[in-house]
């Protein structure tokens, strides 16, 4: 019986695959049937982990075993309720207290990493000296490293007019940010058709038992 | 974007079906390419190498089945890797499907390692909600944001957690990120603040953007991006498996795709001439 | 009342947590760790709070006959089937309310929650995003041509890394010698990829960095207060 329902399982898998597939061919009744039932299946997903994982393991169980220890997280379990009211137009602007609180520790929080792990960390990475390393194409791209990074870095300054040094240094920003761009697009490519190949060991491994899977 | 309408375009149609084929056949027929591992995966690769038997070592699952063909072999990989040294595996997921991923790797690695024990060995301590703000009060606290795993077990049960406190008590961070929530934030908390060696996967997409923390700073030791990083890592293990075995194809598509842009570019420039022609 | 207070709690925190970076010492540490689990939790409610916004956006649309109405009864029925699956019998690792559900387990080999994870959420979402796969290259073809220095460059840096990120590249250029493998296509793309990609990049995260100390800064002192919505 097991095995009929794990072979069972294989099949709807198959039959899911071909109509997310279809829409390649183009938008159809299909396609929108699988659409409609990946979202509401995704959505319980999202509920049913957040309810195990996070809100049992943090609020209820530690408020249920040692309600007078833990009296504070009434607190977020509140606001986390006010969260839910803005699905009710006219409470609305009872939710904006919880946003407030995760705004504004989020905001603090990204000024300090931001800070250190984005511009001072990464400032400090680009002061190199091409001029000790080891060989000559290290040499090299180090010039090109510090160069490109400086120069793409003044291609976001927009508070003056794109002329003259500045202008020059922008441009060359943008030859930098394009060749950026091209090695972004060669690793998309690598990456969608890594999915692509997931896909084709199911159809022809799990499925058909073509290949070894 | 181009201006080519006199030259016929190739059916979009016909595109999908010679990616389809590209793809396909090269599964079914191994060709065998070879595979030269690259500075970033050898450097991740050394970082898992060096730590002393018994170490607690972090992998955070964040990523979905979106991402699996990608960062499954990867995460596979890895795992078995430590497993062999034996670390005791920490595992958390920024995602919620990352719990799943979690459980998936160490089931199909279990006939290999059938005297690792849960809760001994590796332990799986879910999801939580919150990204940075989270790996934040983990390198503050870590058994109050995971007191029980994702099964509901207290830690304190648990001989794996014993003297797991904050991110000092770790040898290393490895996270196999989709997106955000993920490696990035893995950066900016668990080694830019908590100075704890940082490495992990990322998907193609992502790879680019995240080479520059792979830097003199050492905010990244190494970095495994895209399906070519998985095979590298599992030549480096000796332990051939998808993303070896997905190699041949990928390289067939992407010359199928260099040709298509080469055919859209000749029939650019052809359509060009043709209007200089007639002025 | 409505927009102050809310300003005020943004203000507030925010500071909070910059200070307790500098001064990690009580009461700045203790209660940043505290607002870190809070933080958790009102996240946790979040996340609800966008599925009950699907139900509600779904439910109007079958109430209002939309177009393609009969598609979201579907949406309803396939997140309530696989709610309920999680909450009776749990997940793989979790207890449910009625336990974990061993009966219906030891007929179709996985609690029913697992059982629709895996044989139909997983392919499903796989392969919505392995359509990516055609829909690149076929976007490859129609717009990457070479008409400006820049396109080139942008071009050429793609069809490099594309060829020496795979092992085909290493196949094409393997015969060189040793003193010009530096042309081999693995080489060339691992140089692409660690000079001028990370130059590029890093241009964009020093640049993007800078943008978000500025918007954090605007959220922290009420000057941005777009999250505070409407009236």
């Amino acid at each position: 019986m097991e095995l009929f329902y794990s072979r069972l399982g294989v099949w709807i898998g198959v039959l899911f695959t071909f109509a997310i597939f279809s829409f390649l061919y183009k938008d159809n009744p299909f396609y929108k049937v699988a659409e409609q039932i990946f979202i509401g299946l995704s959505a319980a997903f999202w509920v049913v982990i957040t309810i195990y994982d996070t809100l049992i393991p943090n609020l209820f169980k530690p408020l249920s075993e040692n309600f007078g220890g833990n009296i504070i997280l009434l607190i977020p379990a509140f606001l986390g309720v006010l969260m839910l009211i803005r699905i009710i137009p006219k409470l609305e602007w009872l939710s904006r207290f919880p946003i407030a609180l995760l705004i504004g520790t989020t905001a603090g929080i990204s000024f300090l990493r931001y800070l250190k792990s984005d511009v001072l960390n990464q400032l400090t990475a680009t002061m190199l000296n091409p001029f000790a390393a080891s060989d000559w194409i290290s040499m090299i791209g180090e010039i090109l490293l510090i160069v490109g990074t400086i120069c793409g870095v003044l291609y976001f300054y927009f508070s003056k007019k794109h002329e003259g040094a500045l202008g020059t240094s922008a441009k060359i920003g943008i030859y930098f940010l394009m060749v950026s761009f091209g090695a972004a697009f060669g690793y998309t490519v690598m990456g969608r058709i890594s999915l692509l190949i997931g896909r084709l060991q199911f159809l022809m491994g799990d499925w058909l038992n073509l290949i070894a899977h | 974007m181009t201006n080519n309408k006199k030259v016929k375009q190739i059916d979009r149609r016909i595109i999908f079906l010679l990616i389809f084929i590209g793809v396909a056949l090269p599964l079914l027929i191994t060709i065998g390419f070879k595979i030269e591992v690259t500075e970033n995966v050898q450097k991740a690769y050394d970082l898992v190498n060096s730590l002393p038997p018994n170490t607690k070592v972090l992998i955070s699952f964040d990523y979905d089945p979106a991402s699996k063909p990608e960062l499954h072999p990867m995460a596979k990989a890895v795992v078995k890797h430590c497993l062999e040294r034996d670390y005791q595996i920490i595992c958390t997921a920024l995602w919620p499907m990352g719990v799943r991923m979690c459980s998936d790797t160490f089931e199909s690695l279990e006939k290999d390692f059938p005297n690792k024990k849960y809760g001994i060995d590796f332990v799986n301590l879910g999801y939580k909600v919150g990204g940075k703000i989270t790996i934040q009060k983990m390198g503050r606290d870590f058994r109050s944001v995971f007191p029980t795993d994702t099964g509901g077990i207290n830690i304190d049960e648990m001989p794996i957690m014993d003297g797991v406190t904050d991110f000092s008590d770790l040898g290393f961070v490895f996270s196999f990120s989709a997106g955000d929530p993920g490696i990035k934030d893995w950066v900016m908390i668990a080694h830019d603040t908590y100075s704890v060696l940082t490495s992990g996967g990322t998907t193609g997409v992502s790879a680019p953007a995240m080479l520059p923390y792979v830097n003199e700073q050492g905010q990244l030791t190494g970095l495994l991006g895209a399906l070519k990083a998985a095979a590298e890592y599992e030549l480096l293990i000796d332990s051939p498996g998808s993303a070896t075995n997905g190699m041949d194809a990928q390289s067939i598509a992407h010359l199928i795709i260099i040709i298509f842009i080469v055919i859209g570019n000749v029939n650019f420039y052809k359509n060009r001439k043709k209007n200089r022609e007639r002025g | 009342m409505k927009r102050k207070i809310p300003l005020i709690i943004t203000f507030v925190v925010g500071l909070l947590v910059i200070t307790s970076d500098f001064i990690p010492h009580k009461p700045f540490g203790t209660l940043v760790s505290g607002l870190e689990n809070w933080f958790m939790i009102i996240s946790a409610f979040a996340i609800l709070l966008g599925t009950l916004s699907l139900i509600k956006v779904s439910v109007l649309k079958i109430k209002f006959k939309n177009e393609n109405w009969k598609y979201y009864i579907l949406t309803l029925v396939s997140f309530f089937v696989m709610l309920l699956f999680g909450l009776f019998w749990g997940t793989k690792t979790q207890s449910g309310l009625f336990g974990h559900g061993e009966a219906i387990s030891s007929i179709i080999g996985l609690k029913p929650f697992d059982y629709l994870f895996e044989n139909i959420y997983e392919h499903l979402q796989a392969t919505m995003f392995s359509l990516l796969a055609f829909f690149i290259a076929s976007a490859a073809y129609r717009a990457f041509i070479a008409k400006s220095f820049e396109s080139n460059l942008l071009l050429g840096a793609a069809i490099l890394v594309m060829l020496g990120g795979t092992s085909i590249g290493s196949y094409l250029t393997g015969w060189l010698p040793e003193s010009l493998k530096f042309l081999h296509l693995p080489n060339i793309a691992a140089f692409i990829m660690k000079y001028p990609n990370t130059a590029g990049q890093r241009a964009i995260i020093v640049g993007a960095g800078l943008g978000i100390i500025g918007s954090s800064l605007r959220i922290i002192l009420g000057i941005e207060r777009s999250y505070l919505g409407g009236s």
